[in-house]
C-alpha cells in the first residue's frame, strides 16, 4: 500500500505526464472531430437507419400483403414456390438473371403496426436455409430443412394469443410441428398480419466484397384466417414497408414490389429488401459506427505510451530507481504499484475519452445527416469500458518492455509497433482475409476487438472478415490475446528486476 | 559554404561514427532492421496468393511490404543516436568538444544516412531476391500476367531504390525531432504518431477528397507510394512526388531541429 502510495505520489507530482494524461484523452476526442469532420457535405442526407426493439439498427424494408387483426386470430398458408431475379453482379443493363439469395424471405407475418423496426414475429421459407421462425430481427430458429416446389410444398402458421405468437410449420397441413414463439411486448390489439417477400442483396465475397440487387416472388395458395379480424378496411392491402434502399438491398432492375391474388385464395407477392439486423460488410453503404467515433484510441493510446515508458524509464536515467529499490526492497511490489497506478490512469483516460467521443460522434453524425449504425447501449458501454481496458493493458506493456529495454525509445516503439501497426495492416487491405485474421489474433492489436460494434449474425449473409471491419475474435476474447501479452512481459520485467542490478 | 570547416565536420562525423558503433544496442537493431525487412516481406509474398490472371495485386509492393514495419527500427536507430545523449547529458560535453551545433546535427544526420543506406540496402536487396524465389509460388507467373521479380525491370528498380531512400528519410525525419523534442520518449511518440495516424485516419474518413489528401500529405502514405509499380495513374499521389512530401517532412523537422539546437541550453 505504501508502495502504491509513493508511485502515486510520483505519478501525480511530475507535470509532463499529468498533461499527457489528459493531452492524451483531449487529442483522442480532437482526433475524431477531425475524422468526421470530413463528410459535411454528404451528398444524399442519408436518413437515419431505423432501430428495432432491441436497440440495434435494422433494415426493415419488404413488400406486404396485410389487414388489420384485431384481437386474438390466426393465419395459415401453403407456399408452393420462391423464386427470384439477380441483377448482373457487373451492373451491365439487363443483365438479370434468375435465382433466390440464400436468405431471401417470403412468407407470413404478425407486425406491430407498419412503422419500420416495431416487433414482429414471421414465419417463411427461404432461399437456402429452409423454413425459419423469426422475430424482433435477431431471433432465428429453424424449422423444416428444404426448399418449397410445388411437388412438396410448406404449410406455415401463426397463432396470436394475447402477447403471444407461436409459429408452426407442417409438409401436409395436418401434422403441425411448433417451431417457436414470441412475445410482442406491447399488448396492442390491433396488429397487422399478412403475407410479406423480401430478397436481400447478392453478397460476392471475392475481391473484398460487393453486392447486387435480387428480387423474389412468393407462391401462396389457401390463405386462411381464424379469428378477431377487423372487417372495416375491406381485406388485402399490399404497398411496400420502408423505402427500396436500407443497407439490404434493392430491386434488381426492371422488376418492382406488387401482388396479385390468383384462384382458390392464392395470391403472388413480389419484393425485395429484408427483415433482418444491419451488419457491416459489402451492403453497407456510408455509415459510421460507434469504432469510427472510437478512432482516437490511437492517438490516446500512443501518449500514454510515451507516458508509461516513461514512468519507470526516467527512474532508470536519474538513477532514481535504486532509491525506489532501497525503500521498497520488495522490487516485485514496487513492480506491481507502477503498473497499478499507469494502468488506473490509462483506465480513467480510455474509459472517459470513449464516453464523451460516442455521443459527441453521433452528435456530428446527426448534423451531417449521416447515417449511424446504432448498437444498443449495452453494447456501446462495452465498448467504451473496453477501450478503458485496452489502454490500460497497453500502458501495462509499456511500462513492463521499459523494465525489459531499459531504453524510452525502443520501448515506445515496440509497443506502438506492435499495437497500431498490426491494425494498420490487417485493416489497410494489403493482406488477404485468412493471414489478415491470423495477425488480429495473436499480435497485441487483438485487443482492439473490444472496441467493435459490428455486430454478426448468422442469419444475414455478409463478409465477416477484417476487409468489413470484423475481427476474428469476441471482443472479451481479443481483450484477453492483449492481457496475455501484457500478462507475459510484466512477468520478464519482473524476473529482470529481481535478477539485474537497477 | 564558407562558414563550414569541413576538418571539423570530418572529425565530427568520426566521433558520431564511433558512438554509434560502440552503442551496445545499435548492431541488434541495424540486424534487426534487415531481418523484420526480409522476414515480413517473404511472409506477404508467400501469403498474399494470386490465384487468376488479373488478380490485381502489385507483386513489387509485396515483397516490400517489410519496409512499412522496419521503418520503426530505422526510427529507432535515429532516436538513440540524440535521445541517449540527452538522456545521459552527453549532449553537453558533445556540444563543448564541437561547438558549431549545426555541424553536429550535419553529421549525426550523415552518419545515420550513410548506416541507414546501408543496411536498408541490404534489406531492401534481400527482400526483392525473397519475392524473387517465392512469388512464383503463390502464383505471380507468366500464365497470371506477372513477369519475375527482377532490378532488370525499371519499376522494380525505382521501387527497391526509393525503398533504401524511404528508410534514410524516416530516420533523418526523427532525427530532426529528437533534437527538436530533446527527449527520445516523446520525439518515438510524435514520430510514430506522424507515421501512423493518416494511413489510420483516412481508414475513417469517408469523404474521397479528404482521403486523397492525407494519402497525400501523410509521411507514411504518400513516401511509400514509391513502391507502386501497377495502376499508377490513380494513385493519389505519384512515386516521387511522395517520396518528395517525405523528404520535405524529414527537412523541415531537420531544420526544425538545428534552429531549436542553435537557439536553445541543451
Amino acid at each position: 500500500m505504501r508502495a502504491l502510495h509513493a508511485e502515486w505520489t510520483k505519478f501525480r507530482t511530475v507535470r509532463g505526464w499529468v498533461l499527457g494524461s489528459v493531452g492524451a484523452m483531449l487529442a483522442s476526442v480532437l482526433f475524431l472531430l477531425v475524422g468526421t469532420a470530413s463528410s459535411n457535405q454528404h451528398p444524399q442526407g442519408v436518413t437515419a437507419l431505423p432501430v428495432g426493439p432491441g436497440g440495434e439498427a435494422v433494415n426493415d424494408s419488404f413488400y406486404f400483403v396485410h389487414r388489420a387483426l384485431t384481437g386474438d386470430g390466426s393465419i395459415t398458408v401453403l407456399v408452393t414456390a420462391l423464386t427470384g431475379v439477380l441483377a448482373d453482379p457487373a451492373g451491365g443493363p439487363g443483365g438479370n438473371t434468375s435465382g433466390v439469395t440464400p436468405w431471401s424471405k417470403a412468407g407470413i407475418l404478425v407486425k406491430e403496426s407498419l412503422d419500420q423496426g416495431s416487433p414482429y414475429a414471421a414465419m417463411m421459407v427461404t432461399g437456402a436455409h429452409g423454413v425459419r421462425m423469426q422475430n424482433d430481427f435477431t431471433h432465428d430458429r429453424a424449422g423444416l430443412a428444404g426448399s418449397p416446389s410445388a411437388a412438396e410444398p410448406r404449410w406455415l402458421r401463426l397463432v396470436r394469443t394475447g402477447r403471444t405468437v407461436i409459429g408452426l410449420d407442417s409438409i401436409d397441413g395436418v401434422r403441425w410441428t411448433e417451431v417457436g414463439a414470441a412475445r410482442l411486448p406491447e399488448p396492442a390489439t390491433t396488429v397487422q398480419v399478412g403475407l410479406f417477400v423480401a430478397a436481400p442483396a447478392a453478397v460476392q465475397a471475392s475481391g473484398g466484397g460487393s453486392s447486387s440487387p435480387a428480387t423474389a416472388t412468393g407462391d401462396f395458395r389457401r390463405v386462411t384466417l381464424s379469428g378477431a379480424w377487423g372487417q372495416a378496411a375491406g381485406g388485402w392491402q399490399g404497398g411496400q414497408v420502408g423505402g427500396d434502399a436500407g443497407t439490404s438491398g434493392s430491386y434488381a432492375p426492371g422488376t418492382i414490389g406488387g401482388w396479385t391474388a390468383t384462384t382458390g385464395e392464392g395470391f403472388t407477392v413480389t419484393g425485395a429488401g429484408d427483415i433482418a439486423p444491419v451488419v457491416g460488410g459489402p451492403a453497407l453503404g456510408p455509415a459510421f459506427t460507434v469504432e469510427t467515433f472510437l478512432v482516437g484510441t490511437f492517438v490516446g493510446l500512443i501518449v500514454l505510451t510515451v507516458v508509461a515508458v516513461q514512468f519507470v524509464t526516467t527512474e532508470y536515467r536519474r538513477g532514481l530507481l535504486g532509491q525506489t529499490l532501497a525503500a521498497t526492497p520488495h522490487r516485485s511490489r514496487t513492480l506491481a504499484a507502477k503498473a497499478t497506478v499507469v494502468a488506473t490512469v490509462a483506465f480513467a483516460v480510455g474509459a472517459a475519452a470513449a464516453t464523451v467521443s460516442i455521443p459527441l460522434g453521433e452528435l456530428r453524425a446527426h448534423a451531417t445527416h449521416f447515417a449511424v449504425l446504432t448498437v444498443p447501449t449495452a453494447v456501446q458501454a462495452r465498448a467504451a469500458l473496453g477501450t478503458g481496458l485496452l489502454l490500460a493493458a497497453t500502458a501495462v506493456l509499456s511500462l513492463a518492455l521499459g523494465v525489459v529495454l531499459r531504453r524510452s525509445a525502443t520501448a515506445i516503439t515496440a509497443v506502438v509497433a506492435a499495437t497500431v501497426f498490426p491494425h494498420l495492416l490487417a485493416f489497410g487491405g494489403m493482406l488477404p482475409s485468412g493471414p489478415a485474421e491470423w495477425v488480429l489474433r495473436l499480435t497485441p492489436a487483438a485487443g482492439f476487438a473490444v472496441q467493435q460494434t459490428l455486430p454478426r449474425h448468422d442469419q444475414v449473409l455478409s463478409v465477416y472478415a477484417p476487409s468489413s471491419g470484423y475481427f476474428p475474435l469476441s471482443p472479451w476474447g481479443g481483450l484477453a490475446v492483449l492481457g496475455t501479452w501484457s500478462a507475459l512481459a510484466l512477468a520478464a520485467a519482473a524476473m529482470l528486476l529481481r535478477r539485474r542490478d537497477a | 559554404m564558407s562558414g563550414v570547416d569541413t576538418i571539423g565536420f570530418r572529425r565530427a562525423c568520426r566521433a558520431e561514427w564511433t558512438k554509434l558503433r560502440t552503442e551496445a544496442g545499435h548492431g541488434w537493431l541495424l540486424l534487426g532492421l534487415v531481418l523484420v525487412t526480409v522476414g515480413v516481406g517473404a511472409a506477404v509474398s508467400a501469403s498474399v496468393p494470386c490465384p487468376a490472371s488479373g488478380c490485381g495485386q502489385d507483386q513489387v509492393r509485396l515483397s516490400l511490404a517489410g519496409v512499412s514495419v522496419s521503418q520503426a527500427l530505422a526510427a529507432v536507430t535515429a532516436l538513440l543516436l540524440v535521445g541517449g545523449e540527452y538522456g545521459t547529458g552527453l549532449i553537453r560535453t558533445t556540444l563543448v568538444a564541437l561547438p558549431r551545433r549545426g555541424t553536429v546535427l550535419a553529421a549525426k544526420a550523415t552518419v545515420l544516412s550513410g548506416t541507414v543506406l546501408a543496411v536498408g540496402s541490404v534489406a531492401v536487396l534481400a527482400s526483392i531476391l525473397a519475392g524473387h524465389l517465392l512469388l512464383p509460388g503463390a502464383g505471380y507467373t507468366p500464365a497470371h500476367g506477372y513477369t519475375q521479380l527482377s532490378l532488370a525491370d525499371g519499376p522494380t528498380l525505382r521501387a527497391a531504390a526509393g525503398s533504401v531512400l524511404y528508410l534514410v528519410l524516416v530516420g533523418l525525419l526523427t532525427l530532426g525531432v529528437a533534437v527538436a523534442v530533446r527527449d527520445a520518449a516523446v520525439a518515438a511518440g510524435v514520430v510514430l504518431a506522424l507515421l501512423y495516424l493518416f494511413p489510420l485516419l483516412s481508414h475513417v474518413v469517408t469523404e474521397p477528397h479528404l482521403q486523397r489528401l492525407l494519402a497525400r500529405l501523410g509521411p507514411m502514405p504518400a513516401g511509400l507510394a514509391i513502391q507502386a509499380t501497377t495502376n499508377l495513374s490513380h494513385l493519389p499521389i505519384g512515386p516521387w512526388a511522395g517520396l518528395g512530401v517525405l523528404a520535405l517532412w524529414a527537412a523541415t523537422a531537420l531544420f526544425l531541429g538545428g534552429t531549436i539546437l542553435r537557439l536553445r541550453n541543451a
